[in-house]
């Protein structure tokens, strides 16, 4: 589903991500973990065509489509979802207008019909349930005012509504209390099924007791520098980040020798 | 000639077909008005108040007055361009004024209840003008142009509420120019409103014209609350997008009386406008609301004033704009606060979205405060799209421009939001998906 070929990015002239390399099947829950300032959310972003990062080398793959040149509605609408680590409040614009016109946008794309003002409420109300949202927040602004959890729950309320090939979930369990890490683990394996593929952003090893991952990445000066089973997120909280550095090249090493 | 010179001897042409031309206290405040703008001339640079705002393209049209048309052949444009501009949707006294002038023929003024008079200003001037002498000679806050209202003025709206008497429905004061009639004209306005002790209306003030029509409106409200009146002014300026729009609107407010104004600018090629209020004695309360769209080369200046003269007064203050093209604005949101006016409570804001590079703002608040136990807060903000929220709005598959639309509706519609007159709202919100690129879309979804 997603090929990242020796990924370089960069933003005012700093360099974040070296040359990544991953691949993810359809089906595939791939947990991407590093410390701070590893690249983590820049590659989210950078796979949601964020402009204010530059990609400077390297092929990204989707579904066979070059991703790289495409704006960032159209990857949406072929399917990627990215779940914001700061959802963006956006007063006067209702959560439920942009719930539709999102939908409304990613059908179109697909060939389906839109859905009728019935259809839609329907759908959104189940979804809200299974999210233990209030109707209420569908009424208002977009997270705006919303609690931390709140807004999280928000983000994958709009995933289950939109069903994304590829979702790319950027520290989605920051700033949870466990409560809502549970709501929003059972929001995010809902949706977990053979034709869908997951990156999970994370720092901790927290999120991945709920949502099991079929690999593990670290993360580390813009590479992967090691994949594993779950088994290596475990190691990891254990040993902390520090160990890896230790016992991988690190980029800085490597441009030292270039 | 120069366009001074030009004008006056315009006033020379044309002040005996004046209304009240024989009513002696009129003819003096007509003269010692013209006087006035003869000894200062239209407003240039050096006029601090005039800084940010040239009236160079008005002195090169040389408009002259428009003189009583009584219906010359333009009654089907008229009629046209009332239906087009017509609050629909609930139930309103509406006068008509076309190229400056009463139409009783397009007007329904309704049943009014007892206590209020709504009438054309010219009828009055010619039949009661002794009523309105002490108002209408009152010009303080007055500009130049202010001035040349009260020498040209020829007709507009008066209203008049005994005390107690409240008015249901809106009143909407429609002026309307006509290609045919407008074309070159100066038209001035005035309109009067006195609100006795208790008494509430909603007003609307409406100016609207022909699109390819060029000519100057240059309107004057004054307003005056009593005691615990409650006075809503509306007003709406789609002028033809070629002409020019100067007005003022004054009010003068007695105890613990409430003033809404809440002013839109969509349409002239340069709009000012000068909005002020004095709070003349204590507990008065005053919200200022403005909102204003352009983009072309379009200008639009706010002036606005709150005279926070006596204690425990209240104002609240919120103009948005929205700049396109080479368009340009000017805020300039003055608040005073006089000595002994204790316990006031002022707060004002100006945002702006500037949407193209060419497109300039200069927003200035300005405060001056004679009072030590005062709340008074101000902000003003310049700024494109939020980068973020655009980026969000995509990332769920929204399309740039639509996008880009949706910001821009938030953003204004929240002073729409805030228009209490249901139709009123409504014909706005219309106008806002009009403008937007794939406004329609929005519409359908919101």
């Amino acid at each position: 589903m997603l090929k990242i070929s020796n990924l370089h990015a960069s933003v005012e002239d700093k360099t974040i991500l070296r040359g990544l390399d991953l691949t993810v099947n359809a089906g595939e829950v791939h947990a991407i973990m590093g410390p701070n300032g590893s690249g983590k959310s820049t590659l989210a972003q950078v796979l949601a065509g964020r402009e204010t990062f530059q990609v400077t080398a390297g092929e990204v793959l989707y579904q066979g489509l070059d991703l790289l040149p495409l704006a960032p509605e159209i990857r949406a609408r072929e399917g990627i979802f990215l779940a914001f680590q700061y959802p963006v409040e956006i007063p006067g614009v209702s959560n439920v207008y942009l719930l539709k016109a999102a939908l409304n946008a990613v059908r179109q794309h697909r060939g389906l019909a839109e859905l009728d003002a019935m259809e839609f409420l329907a759908l959104i109300k189940q979804k809200m349930a299974l999210m233990e949202m209030n109707d209420d927040l569908l009424f208002r602004a977009v997270n705006e005012g919303f609690s931390g959890g709140e807004k999280k729950r928000n983000e994958i309320l709009q995933m289950a509504i939109l069903e994304p090939k590829l979702a790319i979930l950027d520290e989605t369990d920051s700033g949870l209390d466990i409560d809502a890490l549970q709501v929003v683990s059972k929001g995010i394996n809902a949706l977990r099924s053979p034709d869908r593929a997951m990156i999970l952003v994370t720092h901790y090893q927290r999120l991945l007791d709920y949502v099991v991952p079929d690999f593990v990445h670290v993360l580390s000066q813009g590479k992967i520098v090691r994949t594993g089973g779950k088994e290596l997120a475990l190691e990891l909280e254990e040993r902390g980040y520090g160990w890896l550095e230790e016992t991988a090249p690190t980029a800085a090493h490597a441009e030292a020798r270039s | 000639m120069n366009a001074r010179d030009h004008t006056l001897a315009d006033f020379a042409r044309t002040q005996a077909s004046l209304p009240g031309a024989r009513v002696p206290w009129l003819v003096s405040a007509r003269h010692n008005a013209i006087e006035r703008f003869a000894q200062h001339g239209f407003p240039g640079a050096r006029d601090e108040e005039w800084k940010y705002t040239s009236v160079a393209a008005i002195e090169k049209n040389a408009f002259v007055a428009a003189l009583r048309d009584d219906g010359d052949g333009d009654d089907a444009a008229a009629a046209a361009l009332v239906d087009q501009f017509s609050l629909t949707g609930s139930a309103v006294h509406r006068l008509v004024f076309v190229n400056g002038r009463y139409r009783p023929a397009l007007s329904a003024p309704g049943r009014l209840p007892t206590g209020a008079t709504l009438a054309s200003l010219a009828g009055m001037l010619e039949s009661s003008s002794e009523a309105l002498e002490a108002y209408l000679a009152d010009d303080h806050g007055q500009t130049v142009f202010g001035a040349l209202n009260t020498a040209f003025m020829a007709d507009g709206a008066y209203l008049h509420l005994a005390p107690g008497t409240v008015v249901e429905q809106p009143i909407h004061l429609l002026f309307i120019a006509t290609q045919a009639g407008a074309a070159g004209a100066l038209i001035s306005p005035r309109n009067l409103i006195v609100a006795e002790d208790g008494a509430q209306a909603t007003v609307i003030e409406h100016y609207a014209g022909s699109d390819a029509a060029v000519y100057l409106t240059n309107a004057l409200t004054q307003i005056f609350a009593g005691t615990n009146a409650a006075i809503e002014h509306y007003k709406l300026q789609q002028e033809a997008l070629q002409s020019f729009h100067i007005a003022g609107i004054h009010a003068r407010q007695a105890r613990d009386s409430r003033l809404l104004s809440h002013s839109v600018s969509l349409g002239a090629l340069l709009a000012r406008n000068d909005i002020s209020t004095r709070f003349a004695a204590t507990g008065c309360a005053a919200t200022l609301d403005g909102l204003y769209l352009v983009g072309g080369r379009q200008h639009v200046d706010n002036h606005t004033r709150i005279d926070h003269a006596q204690a425990n007064g209240t104002s609240r203050e919120t103009y948005r704009g929205v700049l396109d093209g080479h368009s340009r604005a000017v805020f300039n949101g003055q608040v005073v606060v006089r000595p002994g006016a204790q316990k006031t409570d002022a707060r004002q804001a100006n945002h702006n979205l500037l949407l193209s590079r060419d497109a300039e703002i200069d927003t200035k608040p300005q405060l001056e405060i004679y009072a030590d136990d005062v709340k008074c807060t101000h902000g003003a903000t310049v700024g494109q799209l939020d980068d973020n929220q655009l980026f969000y709005l995509r990332a769920r598959g929204i399309e740039e421009t639509m996008a880009r639309s949706l910001l821009v509706h938030a953003f204004a519609n929240d002073l729409v939001e805030r228009i209490g007159v249901a139709s009123l709202r409504t014909r706005l919100k219309q106008i806002l998906f009009t403008r937007l690129p794939q406004g329609e879309r929005i519409r359908e979804l919101i």
